[in-house]
């Protein structure tokens, strides 16, 4: 799947292997582990280097993404506004920790330095929607909306 | 010229040197962590700080170049106090079980502590946590020991030019590991060890087999049997203040007498006998047309390499067994039968200077029966520390011989310890063995020393042989490629994984100055001097072995009991 990604690169050339990394978790949301050894081939930079960088750039991942994507912003505003005890209660609600997925592949847990909505802090971004001003309380409220979602979406595609 | 003044001395530099070395030439000691002689300066760990006139920070040493009326302070309070936190924050994330660790009075960690007279903790914090890496035959890997100093990651990736393992995540949770932190047994790595000769802490170590050795010295059913590689004579003195490049053969010899073994061989004996395996295999190929060059078979990081990544060349490696392999073998089969033991009680322990050797010793095809050839190997590192335990006082010792009739070797055997040797040795036999006649001059010259890769040619009676010596598996890259894409011109090439040869095996004392290979490979050379028979087809002892077992190199026999297979291994450890 990921094969024809190499063919606008040169091969050899060790300074493509950021923008590689990026095309092929645009394909797959992550990068799979036969995809770095293609690219650490490609490149010609043994996979322990490939791998190194995945790791160290936070844009990279390499578990598959859930199907919502739950952001808890840990800025400094938001940390004034105890959104360490936002990211507690996410944790335990979904029973995972920050940067891993649940196992019904329903949710994935990030967390952010800053999304810019100091105004509404503590706030967490669930897919695209801002949520503000938010209490422990509001959570297992929130996380249920996504839940339902996703059961009409299952139940119509049954349909 | 540059000139300088460092501490108030003044300084004659070449232009281009680091301050670090400027300092070196004039007895000016700088500390460093990082810093490995021959590769470029990263500046990472920061212990070699010096303060210089009109510059407002302190500046690594090691990565900045002299300039013209430099004025250099490298011991003023600013630096202690720098040099000294830098060390104190590395301690408090530094396991603190000095005591009981492998690299007690030997760490550059504990070093650099004392020197800086730390003497309390100032520093309490969270300190890092990880599981240790006992995966792989050969090596340990515990990253809570690491203090992420990288000098591994280049030596691997740099020099050996594998790249096993790197630096992964970042900030706190950063660990040197491999690709997904999998076992070394499934990466990469090919156990060369070089990593561990590098580390300045334990965070990298050989896995030790005192204990299953000892424990085999201590029942009374096994027949304990000991052989020595030619590199470890050559290198083991380090350890007890001898001069570098001292032959200690004697002293090993009755060391390992009175640790309990009942019969101490030379695995130059086995040397002798691969090389009369491998001269007569060459010779069957050039004259019947197998698959040349022919490579050489005795580096068991070098068999790992090619079966993980260039299983294409198989088939151009020679089938003989290591050495120490195929004297474990002759021990179990025709010693056994000639003592009238039964193999299965001999126990046979490899004292070698590398660390693939105790993954080699556990492949499968290099046993018959289900007996494991050799059923131990320790480092020189670990002998030496058996010695410590056993309370036997090296430097104290009697000299003493090899007992017979594995015992014997010639000098041709003594440099199999060093890059070029295996070739050179082989050249003498091969000489002998096509035209009939001996070489008058044996020494090659082309194929000694520390280059990366050595070639030559030599008149064999109407053959131009072509060789080559691959020293250091991080040259092999290009030679590879010719012989894959068939357009090698050489009949025979040796490799070996560590740079220098087996003299500067991962088994070896640890040091980090590149300059003592060279004398340790003068050691070898000068044994091979002074023998009194200089090639392996004068060994009476394998004559003798042929005569009465063997019958002639390459027979049937030779071929079940010195000779071995290799296997592709890229397919199920890249999948």
């Amino acid at each position: 799947m990921h094969s024809k990604i190499f063919e606008s690169y040169q091969s050899n050339d060790r300074s493509s292997l950021i923008p590689l990394l990026q095309d092929v978790q645009n394909i797959y949301g992550y990068l799979p582990e036969n995809a770095l050894r293609d690219i650490s081939d490609f490149v010609k930079v043994p996979l322990s280097r490939v791998y190194g960088v995945a790791t160290f750039y936070n844009q990279f991942r390499l578990t598959p993404l859930g199907k919502n994507i739950i952001r808890v912003c840990r800025g400094t505003a938001c940390h004034v506004k105890n959104s360490a005890n936002i990211l507690f209660a996410l944790e335990t609600e979904l029973g995972i920790t920050a940067g891993q997925t649940t196992r019904d592949k329903n949710f994935t847990l990030e967390v952010v330095n800053c999304i810019g909505a100091c105004s509404i802090a503590p706030v967490i971004l669930v897919n695209d929607d801002y949520h503000g001003r938010i209490t422990v309380k509001d959570i297992p409220k929130i996380l249920k909306k996504y839940q339902t979602v996703n059961k009409t979406e299952t139940a119509e595609a049954t349909k | 010229m540059v000139q300088l003044t460092i501490n108030g001395i003044k300084v004659n530099a070449e232009e281009g040197m680091t301050i670090l070395d400027a300092a070196k030439s004039v007895g000016i000691s700088i500390p460093t962590l990082c810093h490995l002689k021959n590769l470029d300066p990263t500046g990472a760990c920061r212990i070699c700080v010096v303060e210089i006139e009109g510059f407002r920070g302190l500046t690594p040493s090691c990565a900045y170049p002299v300039t013209e009326g430099m004025v250099v302070t490298t011991d003023s309070p600013r630096v202690r106090k720098a040099r000294k936190t830098i060390v104190e924050l590395l301690i408090e994330n530094h396991p603190q079980d000095c005591l009981i660790c492998v690299r007690n009075k030997n760490c550059e960690l504990q070093d650099l502590s004392e020197q800086y007279g730390i003497r309390e903790h100032r520093y309490v914090g969270e300190t890092k946590c990880h599981a240790i890496d006992i995966s792989s035959a050969s090596m340990e890997r515990d990253p809570a020991k690491c203090i992420l100093c990288g000098r591994c990651v280049r030596v691997c990736h740099e020099v050996q030019k594998i790249g096993a393992i790197d630096f992964t995540k970042r900030g706190f949770t950063s660990i040197v590991t491999t690709p997904y932190n999998k076992g070394l047994n499934v990466s990469d790595c090919i156990l060369c060890g070089q990593c561990i000769i590098v580390c300045p802490t334990a965070a990298l170590r050989e896995k030790s087999s005192i204990k299953e050795v000892a424990n085999a010295l201590y029942d009374r059913k096994k027949y304990c049997i000991a052989q020595v590689a030619p590199a470890v004579r050559a290198s083991l003195g380090e350890e007890y203040n001898m001069p570098l490049g001292t032959d200690v053969t004697g002293l090993l010899v009755t060391g390992l007498r009175r640790l309990g073994f009942k019969k101490v061989f030379d695995t130059n004996f086995a040397a002798d006998l691969t090389i009369m395996e491998e001269a007569t295999e060459l010779i069957n190929r050039i004259q019947n047309g197998g698959s040349l060059p022919m490579f050489t078979s005795c580096c068991p990081g070098w068999i790992k390499y090619v079966e993980m990544n260039r299983p294409e060349v198989l088939d151009h490696i020679s089938t003989c067994k290591s050495p120490h392999e195929m004297e474990g073998a002759v021990l179990k089969s025709y010693y056994a039968r000639k003592m009238g033991i039964d193999p299965a009680d001999i126990y046979v322990v490899s004292i070698m200077p590398c660390t693939v050797k105790k993954y080699e010793s556990n492949r499968a095809e290099l046993s018959a029966e289900a007996m494991p050839d050799v059923d131990a190997v320790l480092t020189t590192r670990e002998l030496v520390r058996f010695f410590k335990i056993a309370g036997i006082d090296f430097n104290d010792l009697p000299e003493s011989e090899f007992d017979n009739p594995l015992g014997e070797s010639t000098g041709a055997a003594a440099i199999f310890g060093t890059s070029g040797g295996v070739m050179e040795a082989a050249l003498r036999t091969a000489y002998f063995k096509i035209t009939g006649t001996e070489l008058e001059h044996l020494e090659f010259e082309e194929i000694r020393g520390m280059a990366g890769v050595k070639e030559a040619t030599v008149k064999i009676g109407d053959l131009d042989v072509s060789i080559a010596v691959v020293n250091g598996i991080g040259n092999v890259g290009p030679v590879l490629d010719e012989v894959q894409n068939g357009t090698s011109k050489h009949h025979f090439i040796e490799v070996m994984a560590c740079l220098g040869g087996c003299i500067n095996g991962g088994g070896q004392p640890i040091h980090q100055k590149p300059e003592k290979v060279v004398k340790r490979v003068k050691a070898l050379y000068k044994i091979d001097e002074n023998a009194k028979t200089r090639r392996s087809h004068e060994n009476e002892s394998v004559l003798t072995l042929y005569k009465e077992f063997f019958g002639e190199p390459n027979s049937h026999k030779a071929h079940e009991i010195l000779h071995t297979e290799y296997f592709d291994k890229k397919k199920i450890l890249k999948n």
